[in-house]
């Protein structure tokens, strides 16, 4: 059974709507769902003056209509299914720890920043600082995977410290900006200053990268961990090719500024 | 009881409680993985004198594993949690690491862990790497070839250690064809692995000598040399050879079905009687009783 949220229409002014996270609703009543307080710009609004509910009692969710000025979906959801058909607004899952949020459409900034677990699969395209750490926080995304389809703004997993972020697109520049640890593998170009200020993350360049001048190239390789995370990303739908799972890809060493344990590993052409 | 050809005895095998892991080797080539399989499952033939037992299970397709690479899965079994710990340690870390292009994983998922690569990886001496995928954690650990990948935990379950088959033959040619015959039956039998070399031990050992500080010695009743000199010799006319086939199983079930499939093949081959090895069902928790695997 599946809990549907219809917009009612594009709203007026931003709505954040933290609230609507499948492990809450699943505990209310479709009167109480209804009652739910959200704030539409600068006033609190009930949850049935902007949607329409449909069903209750579930841990699968779906929310229908245009959502861009929709911000918080999924907020430290901690299980569930929250399917987005459309495109959702800024901090879409941000410290979620557990569940799946599916988007139909676009995500807009910061979707996924802080998670912990679960999963985020953007089929559309992600804004800036997808997995990233918020402004006084040390760290970003701490687990769990974000998957997009389309391409991935500036600033990607900014401050990420464990976890997958994989986009089968481009990814904008200073992707892994300040990142501690985690993997994030670009099957399309990277932007500028990928891995600035990077200590231990790994970033995956499918098509190449414009590497800064404090990144070293150590060697030419197979690194073995790499075949096991194609492999996942293969499983959960992303376009991986045989040469790039049995691929040798030239290990950059970096940044230099920092700790110089990051890696930007990149596909070298088949011989 | 008869069976085929053979006679059983209505005796039963008397098996203990003994830690196991599994254990998911890959590499570059079988070759390479049967390498490092080999040289983790070596000189693991008994806890008496090896501290712990070991077997390759099967060779795994590279579908069947999680680096895409062809692998073998072994099986190693120690007396407690603590020394199987300590033994996978030991040997991943001087035969698995070392090997080239191999890759070591865990092939138990259940809730009991040791901690393995996440030991071994001192040997990276802080340029080792850790990546965390699907809530397992791998370690990256760079090596003059390359890198090593090992993840962290093994999981490890209580299993059995000690069922056995005891195979009398007319001389020592039929007695290894039985045994032969018994061992290729018995080794597709998923979570169970013979220990001695080629699956037969041809020296059972009895509890204790008339030496001090030797914990075991020669099974004396089932020797044919010296059946005219001991009063308590289980080797009947007419023969003139007799082989053992340990297993060990991450389970009772394994190692019935080894046993039973062992049992049939014997019997076909040549054997001219089958028993099994006891201490009168007082030290261990599991006894195997053949009539139960007798069609």
């Amino acid at each position: 059974m599946t809990l549907t949220l219809t917009l009612r229409e594009p709203p007026a002014a931003p709505v954040l709507a933290e609230p609507l996270r499948p492990d809450r609703l699943a505990a209310l009543s479709g009167g109480e769902i209804e009652r739910l307080a959200l704030r539409h710009g600068n006033r609190e609004v009930a949850l049935g003056d902007l949607f329409a509910v449909s069903g209750a009692g579930a841990r699968d969710v779906r929310v229908v209509g245009d959502l861009r000025r929709v911000t918080g979906l999924g907020t430290g959801m901690t299980g569930g299914r929250l399917t987005i058909a459309g495109s959702a607004g800024p901090h879409t899952g941000t410290g979620m720890r557990a569940g799946e949020i599916v988007v139909q459409g676009d995500v807009g900034d910061w979707a996924g920043a802080e998670m912990r677990g679960g999963r985020i699969v953007v089929h559309g395209s992600a804004g800036r600082r997808l997995g990233g750490a918020y402004a006084g926080s040390r760290a970003g995304m701490r687990g769990g995977e974000i998957l997009v389809d389309g391409d991935a703004g500036e600033e990607a997993g900014a401050g990420l410290r464990r976890g997958l972020i994989a986009v089968a697109g481009r990814v904008g520049a200073a992707a892994g900006l300040n990142a501690l640890a985690g993997t994030i593998v670009a099957f399309g170009p990277v932007g500028a200053h990928a891995g600035a200020g990077m200590r231990r993350a790994s970033i995956v360049a499918m098509a190449g990268a414009d590497l800064l001048p404090t990144y070293a190239p150590a060697c030419t390789y197979r690194p073995p961990f790499l075949p096991l995370f194609l492999g996942r990303l293969r499983e959960l739908g992303m376009p991986v090719a045989d040469d790039q799972i049995d691929g040798r890809y030239t290990r950059w060493s970096g940044d230099g500024v920092e700790l110089g344990r990051g890696e930007i590993l990149i596909l070298e052409e088949p011989l | 009881m008869r069976l085929h050809d053979a006679e059983v005895v209505d005796t039963f095998a008397e098996a203990f409680a003994m830690w196991g892991a599994r254990i998911v080797v890959t590499a570059q080539t079988p070759a390479w993985a049967d390498h490092a399989a080999r040289s983790l499952t070596g000189f693991a033939t008994s806890v008496i004198g090896c501290k712990c037992e070991a077997g390759i299970e099967r060779e795994l397709d590279a579908a069947e594993t999680p680096d895409g690479r062809p692998g073998i899965a072994a099986l190693l079994f120690a007396m407690d949690a603590d020394g199987l710990a300590k033994r996978l340690v030991e040997r991943v870390g001087q035969t698995v690491l070392t090997c080239p292009t191999t890759a070591c994983f865990n092939g138990l998922d259940v809730d009991d862990e040791v901690i393995v690569g996440g030991r071994l990886r001192y040997f990276g001496d802080g340029w080792q790497a850790s990546k965390v995928l699907a809530g397992r954690r791998y370690w990256r650990i760079p090596v003059m070839e390359g890198e090593f990948l090992i993840e962290e935990r093994f999981g490890i379950v209580e299993g059995v250690g000690g069922g056995n088959l005891i195979i009398l033959g007319e001389d020592e040619a039929s007695a290894l064809r039985a045994a032969e015959a018994a061992v290729a039956a018995m080794r597709p039998v998923e979570g169970a692995i013979m220990p001695f070399p080629g699956g037969i031990a041809r020296s059972g050992s009895k509890v204790g000598s008339r030496y001090k500080g030797q914990i075991a010695s020669t099974n004396h009743v089932l020797c044919p040399t010296l059946r005219a000199q001991v009063d308590d010799s289980d080797v009947p006319d007419g023969v003139g050879s007799v082989l053992e086939i340990v297993i060990d199983g991450l389970g009772t079930d394994p190692v019935r079905e080894a046993m039973r499939r062992g049992l049939d093949a014997a019997a076909r081959s040549g054997a001219l009687r089958i028993t099994a090895g006891n201490y009168g069902g007082n030290l261990g928790p599991h006894h195997f009783h053949l009539r139960e695997l007798v069609p």
